[in-house]
């Protein structure tokens, strides 16, 4: 609210930048991370099937990229990203339902996204790797 | 607690950005939808990915990939999309670049479902 002297000053809380980390808010902030380059992510999945669709040399050339370093690091991020968007999106779901917003049940769902978004992550570029 | 609010407006719940819940649940019901249809995903990418193109174009045109495939793009980007917006609607503070941005990700979005369908259509049909 402003007065004809200017705005009332109010107390404010703390910035992302002055306030101390924590599991949840960190949490919290990578699940928006996550998401956006996730986004990315789909984007390149409609143009490896597009390139699929399209001929030998097109196709060639996002293949190579995906087998490349560089490509394998996205693709790796992208995997770690998804199974972390799935599970604490699964968090959220149930707490949306009402459940599990106690602060010792919220840091227990935390450690459980990380440690299955480790083991998924891990576990699936280890099959990916026996596949091959 | 006085509810200050009409009995028109508290009818119609949409609230002070006169949308209501809708937003909110539509990104809750394409996130549910998602979950058995990201496990199908990467089940299929462990096996598909590393193979070449035409095990790739096999792989497209059976009719249940085509069906799962076209969800996963359609609903995933479609997620993708309302997530985008919130994140558009709290960090760009200009009223034009915020509603540009907004279109430019619904608009993309957009295409993107289209060509995907579109290719995987090409693929199966294609000849």
């Amino acid at each position: 609210m402003s007065t004809a002297d200017g705005p009332v000053s109010r107390p404010l809380s703390p910035h992302l930048t002055a306030y101390r980390p924590q599991l949840t808010s960190m949490m919290s902030i990578t699940h928006r991370g996550t998401g956006i380059a996730l986004a990315v992510g789909l984007a390149w999945l409609v143009v490896w099937i597009c390139a699929a669709a399209s001929d030998a040399a097109t196709y060639g050339i996002v293949a190579s990229f995906n087998g490349s370093i560089l490509g394998r690091i996205f693709l790796f991020g992208w995997t770690a990203s998804l199974f972390y968007h799935l599970f604490n999106g699964i968090r959220h779901l149930f707490w949306d339902a009402g459940y599990g917003l106690e602060l010792k049940e919220a840091y227990a769902s935390g450690w459980t996204v990380l440690a299955a978004t480790a083991v998924c992550t891990i576990g699936s570029w280890l099959i990916a790797s026996l596949v091959r | 607690m006085a509810d200050l609010r009409s009995p028109l407006a508290r009818v119609r719940g949409l609230g002070s950005a006169q949308d209501g819940t809708h937003h909110w649940w539509l990104q809750r019901v394409t996130a549910i939808a998602l979950v058995p249809l990201v496990v199908w995903f990467v089940i299929s990418m462990l096996r598909v990915a590393p193979e070449g193109q035409a095990a790739v174009r096999a792989w497209i045109a059976s009719p249940i990939t085509m069906t799962m495939l076209i969800l996963f793009i359609a609903v995933g980007l479609w997620h993708a999309a309302l997530g985008m917006q919130v994140v558009i609607e709290d960090y760009v503070h200009g009223k034009g670049w915020r509603i540009g941005l907004d279109l430019a990700v619904k608009f993309i979005a957009a295409a993107l479902i289209v060509a995907g369908i579109v290719a995987i259509f090409k693929i199966a049909f294609g000849g």
